[in-house]
């Protein structure tokens, strides 16, 4: 595990699953974070876990759609830990769906969530993050979630692979922005994730009815025989905010059992 | 940190520059590190900085080219620390900066033959001890060559380099599909430029050419780096350490780039 104390991180989608295990994982670095999420229960429990584990953390609602909200979820971090090091844009749906059958509003879904939620994320938090910048060490950094689906097509997600793909390029070019305020911003790439919605994608492939079936095929198509867990991209994620990754920035960190080596 | 506890590498070229970084984290993150090379005196330098720190190292003459050598270090790992689980085939020699039409055939096979045939050895004479400790580690064994972002872009006078770093990137690949049910991983790290010795012999070369010449020639390299300088020997040798560790436990045939924003112009 890469140390990232004193370290203040706004995890958006951190209430369960990989955004969770993050903080926890961020937190055990040393760093302090706020937990950000539509799901206030699931995520005032998550922030209740790691202060009894010892950890520093606070709760905000975020509807990553919702500008509003960003500005008092990076208003609430400022205030209550004095700054900001690090943005991690984890927040993002899946669904399946074919070109014929997709609505226009399914398509607006997606991206509204998946891309622009990323985009109002960066923008809304870069000033606090250039102020830390400009006195830190190394600099701050943003870590954005795309997939394996922002690197190669999956088959029924046309419009998850737009933004996922969308996600990657996006990260480029702000890296390229924000490299003379000191800022890294890189992509993380997992293949299929033990979570909520690693399960989703499971059951909506063939109905849950097959989920089996398709777990095993699921399974069989990452190389190294399994399927990941939750802290194998947590690692990922802190290792990207950490001092540690101080020359990368624009790049990606492909985190999949070797699923795209193929 | 990411934790190397209780494992055995080894690192190629490891007497300076990034190997020698790299063999130092991985001996400060708990592993016992075997350093090959072609230089001893550096190399002996490197063994008394990891000693005196605390850390276990120790030193065998090595052509990466030769494959009788790789079978003695991989047999010295083994004699010496009782296997291995970390292999940085981290040996490699520069651009030749020839034109492709005055490059021999004779220059574009020791290119080769150091970076290229040299993982390829590495990797083959590793496999048989790896395997075997492969089970002790959630992240099983652990393969890292390093390639440059030469494996992903071209640079003019410079074909036989790019093709070696290109061919260490798909090597590193296939050899992670071929190794995955052996519980090994394989994975590639491709660094910018880096301020290594190599780097500077061509700073101290261009400033003989022209009085300023090599203040010139950094300018114009941090230029095509977003991030605004050069990569240090440590950026590289933490990206290795985290390869080798558990941390990296579901990462495999996949590639570090580490290079400051080059590459995402």
């Amino acid at each position: 595990m890469n140390r990232v104390d004193e370290k203040v991180a706004l995890i958006s989608g951190s209430a369960r699953g990989l955004g969770a295990e993050t903080a926890k994982t961020f937190v055990d670095g040393g760093g302090k974070v706020v937990v950000a999420d539509i799901l206030d229960e699931v995520g005032l429990a998550t922030v209740e876990e790691i202060k009894v584990a010892g950890g520093d953390a606070i709760y905000v609602h975020l509807d990553v759609t919702q500008e509003d909200d960003w500005k008092k979820a990076v208003d609430k971090a400022v205030n209550t830990f004095g700054g900001l090091d690090v943005l991690v844009n984890n927040a993002g749906i899946f669904f399946t769906k074919s070109t014929a059958k997709m609505t226009l509003e399914d398509w607006r879904l997606m991206t509204s969530v998946n891309l622009d939620g990323v985009f109002l994320g960066t923008k809304t938090a870069l000033p606090a993050l250039k102020e830390r910048a400009a006195n830190a060490e190394v600099g701050s950094a943003i870590v954005n979630l795309s997939s394996v689906a922002g690197i190669t097509g999956a088959k029924g997600a046309s419009a998850y692979c737009m933004t996922k793909g969308g996600v990657r390029l996006y990260t480029k070019a702000c890296a390229l922005e924000f490299a003379s305020s000191r800022i890294r911003v890189n992509s993380i790439h997992p293949g299929l994730i033990d979570t909520d919605m690693g399960r989703d994608v499971i059951n909506s492939a063939r109905g849950p009815e097959n989920a089996d079936r398709v777990r095993k095929a699921m399974v069989a198509s990452h190389p190294i025989g399994r399927i990941g867990v939750p802290k194998d991209i947590a690692n990922g994620i802190v290792y990207l905010a950490s001092d540690d990754a101080a020359f990368m920035t624009g790049s990606e960190l492909i985190v999949d059992g070797g699923s795209t080596a193929q | 940190m990411n934790s190397v506890e209780g494992k055995i590498a080894l690192v190629s070229g490891g007497a300076r520059g990034l190997g020698s970084m790299s063999a130092k984290k991985l001996a400060e993150a708990g592993a016992k590190v075997v350093i090959t090379d072609l230089r001893e005196e550096e190399a002996l330098a490197t063994l008394d900085e990891i000693a005196s720190a605390g850390g276990e190292a120790r030193f065998i003459k090595h052509d990466v080219a030769l494959e009788e050598d790789w079978i003695a270090a991989v047999k010295f790992a083994a004699d010496e620390f009782g296997g291995l689980d970390i292999v940085v085939n981290n040996a490699g020699v520069a651009s030749a900066a020839r034109p492709i039409e005055e490059l021999s055939l004779e220059s574009w096979r020791r290119l080769t033959s150091i970076n290229l045939d040299g993982v390829f050895l590495g990797i083959k004479h590793a496999i048989p001890l790896l395997r075997e400790r492969a089970h002790l580690w959630s992240g099983g064994g652990s393969i890292i060559n390093i390639s440059s972002i030469m494996g992903f872009i071209g640079g003019a006078r410079s074909a036989a380099y790019c093709a070696s770093k290109g061919g260490v990137r798909l090597l590193t690949k296939a050899a992670a599909l071929e190794l995955a049910p052996s519980k090994i991983r394989v994975n590639s790290v491709h660094p910018g430029f880096i301020n290594t010795p190599l780097l500077r012999s061509g700073v101290d070369k261009a400033e003989e050419h022209v009085k300023g010449g090599g203040q010139k020639f950094i300018d114009t390299i941090v230029s095509r780096h977003p991030i605004g300088r050069l990569g240090e020997e440590q950026d590289i040798a933490n990206a290795v350490r985290y390869l080798a560790s558990d941390d990296s436990a579901f990462m495999t045939g996949t590639e570090m780039v580490v290079d400051g924003g080059y590459l995402a112009q």
